[in-house]
């Protein structure tokens, strides 16, 4: 789950991280109020998405007047797909130098990894090799002062800064274990007179470690029929085709996906049913792939745990509560094959037993391909 | 023969009064696993499909002298079952809760490269070896077979499909692995790898992956030195960068886990790629001829 950067600053300064002076604002009035206290300030839109600066999110404001007039325009705007609902007003600062600083997992290692550059404000990934210092972490051991010490060291810091830095590099360790982040990561983190600051920051918290943080605030992402979805408990992505699928386990969903782009289709969404579905989920599963209006439905199965017949059943169930209007198409093997096949087949809908075929049939019938 | 996981192996099942716990141990008994205990804690002295449920692994193992643990209880107890199972002796931990968070998974397998225990998860299908009629998973018990093929996998029913479409096309199979979904897991491609080459009865590998992460990057550096042909699949071709397509670990970030940095990488170590599921088992005829 990502944090609005408003949140994961307020992380930041609750371990003692130096940020800017800032506050949260939700319309035009606050916007002025907040450019009075702060004085001159840049006004950021807290959308989920990277990239706000260029794409016109961030604006500054010298006068609490010009602050109301741009939170004016800010507020309600479309940002790279998501309503701008609130911004953050932060005080401007003097910055002589941006660095970066970011812990995150790495999933070869399976360990914590510390990343630094003097080259921050950037994307890390535009940062050249040898300008990256990276320092994998004993989860046995952690992360002690001296450890800060020796990336301050290598990263070539002196003073203030270099004392500041190994600090800073404890505390955002701390973050990251304690509110089991996936990923944590100031950039830039900027030295202001003298003083490392947190100019904008990133905090990506894990969901499955959501059960044990009551005190971190829930942030919904995606559209509003993902939203639904996921409320009832399934993994679903929107994409931007027409075929509507939904397919049992994460792996058979995207080989579903990959197999009607083969055919030169467009999917209209990722939909896992999951590995051992029953009647019900199955069924509302497929409520929502009608209520999106597709060109074509296409349900691919694979009956390990799932039985083919619970299936047919929750296809038969919404075709006759709430109706199937579009060609559905489904493939159909596994536990309980030839009972979930007469089961359709006595309601009029053929079964495929070949991922390919029906693939190409689903691609067919939404009138494209090859 | 088979790697990780055969008939030798005495296997206990933890969370076995649950829903899941109780069906699978029936599955697992009835394929033909050594289930020789189970644990569920304040439930000790209750039987399970015939099989003996203790308050503690401890105890499970002094009776029973189990090696293995297969791992059901709900994902926020799951660190505690995992660090019982590996204090006391168990050296195959199966983990097959979703959502176990990733800081615990990273304790879970930090402690098992410390003390040499084989970790197949979280969010796994399990591990299951035809010709040793033992499995330990949810995996469904009819299609596999027998046979030369080793698979790893790190999705459930993508495997299933695969190893079925192998199994109807006479391929059967040594041991058949599922790693994981999750962004830390127990087995790397490489580990996994490593036991097939050691294997004598192992004469073609087939790994069935998906975006996110660099898994099977590193696994083609392995492929070169494997003197065994490989044949790769990967799902996810169609996915958007940014999207967590069902496995937390399936995710394209930041222009990092692409389908085709790996699929380039396999093949250039000598792989056979193929782009749909169906086309493994005849790829892997090819290879085996």
């Amino acid at each position: 789950m990502k944090q609005y950067e408003y949140l994961a600053k307020q992380t930041l300064a609750s371990y003692g991280i130096p940020i800017p002076p800032g506050k949260v604002v939700d319309n035009p009035d606050q916007a002025r109020k907040a450019v009075e206290e702060i004085g001159p300030a840049a006004l950021k839109a807290q959308v989920l998405v990277g990239g706000r600066g260029k794409a016109g999110g961030i604006r500054f404001a010298s006068t609490p007047s010009e602050a109301a007039q741009l939170a004016q325009q800010m507020i309600g705007m479309d940002l790279k797909g998501y309503t701008v609902e609130r911004l953050y007003a932060e005080a401007k600062l003097d910055i002589d130098q941006e660095l970066y600083i970011s812990v995150t997992t790495d999933r070869n290692t399976k360990e914590p990894l510390v990343m630094a550059s003097r080259a921050g404000g950037m994307e890390i990934e535009d940062v050249s090799d040898d300008q990256i210092v990276r320092r994998y972490v004993d989860p046995r051991v952690g992360v002690e002062p001296y450890f800060g010490r020796e990336m301050a060291s290598a990263l070539g810091l002196d003073g203030t800064i270099f004392k500041e830095f190994a600090d800073l590099v404890v505390k955002l360790y701390r973050i990251y274990q304690e509110k089991d982040a996936e990923l944590v990561e100031i950039n830039p983190l900027t030295v202001v007179h003298g003083h490392l600051v947190a100019a904008d920051a990133r905090l990506n918290i894990d969901d499955s470690a959501l059960f044990r943080h009551p005190e971190i605030e829930r942030i919904e992402e995606g559209s509003d029929l993902e939203r639904k979805v996921h409320e009832i408990g399934l993994a679903y992505v929107e994409l931007d085709g027409d075929i509507a699928v939904m397919a049992n386990g994460a792996g058979m969903a995207m080989a579903t996906l990959d197999a009607i782009q083969y055919f030169g289709g467009k999917p209209a969404n990722f939909l896992d049913a999951g590995g051992g579905a029953s009647v019900e989920p199955t069924a509302q599963a497929l409520g929502v792939l009608v209520s999106m209006h597709p060109k074509v439905i296409f349900v691919n199965i694979f009956g390990g745990i799932t039985r083919c017949d619970d299936v047919a059943r929750a296809i038969l169930q919404v075709k006759q509560t709430v109706g199937i209007p579009v060609p559905l198409v489904v493939r159909l093997v596994g536990t309980n094959e030839a009972e979930g096949v007469k089961l359709l087949a006595d309601a009029g809908i053929a079964a495929y037993s070949e991922m390919a075929e029906a693939a190409e049939q689903a691609v067919k019938l939404a009138g494209e391909g090859r | 023969m088979a790697i990780l996981l055969t008939s030798q192996s005495r296997v206990i099942v933890q969370g076995m009064t649950g829903n899941q716990g109780r069906f699978h141990t029936g599955q697992m008994v009835a394929y033909g696993t050594q289930v020789v205990g189970g644990v569920s804690p304040g439930k000790g002295g209750r039987m399970v499909d015939g099989v003996p449920v203790f308050d503690t692994v401890r105890e499970a193992v002094a009776t029973t002298h189990a090696d293995a643990s297969i791992v059901f209880v709900p994902a926020p107890f799951a660190k505690d079952a995992a660090f019982e199972a590996m204090e006391n002796g168990i050296r195959l931990l199966v983990m097959i809760p979703e959502h176990i968070p990733v800081q615990d998974a990273i304790a879970i397998v930090t402690r098992a490269r410390d003390l040499g225990v084989v970790v197949i998860g979280p969010n796994t299908f399990g591990i299951i070896s035809p010709g040793q009629n033992t499995k330990m998973g949810i995996m469904p018990n009819h299609i596999y077979k027998p046979g030369p093929v080793g698979v790893v996998a790190r999705s459930g029913t993508l495997s299933y499909e695969i190893a079925f479409s192998l199994t109807n096309a006479g391929l059967g199979q040594t041991t058949v692995v599922g790693m994981g979904g999750d962004p830390v897991v127990g087995q790397t491609f490489v580990s996994v790898l490593e036991e097939f080459k050691r294997d004598p009865d192992t004469h073609a590998i087939v790994m069935v992956g998906e975006i996110g992460g660099s898994a099977e990057e590193e696994a083609a550096e392995h492929i070169k030195s494997l003197g065994k042909p490989v044949v790769a699949y990967l799902a996810g071709r169609a996915a958007p960068p940014g999207k967590r397509m069902g496995h937390a670990g399936a995710i394209i970030e930041r222009g990092r886990g692409t389908l085709e940095s790996k699929e380039k990488a396999l093949t250039a170590a000598g792989a056979q790629v193929v782009t749909m599921p169906w086309q493994v088992a005849e790829a892997v005829s090819k290879v085996l001829r």
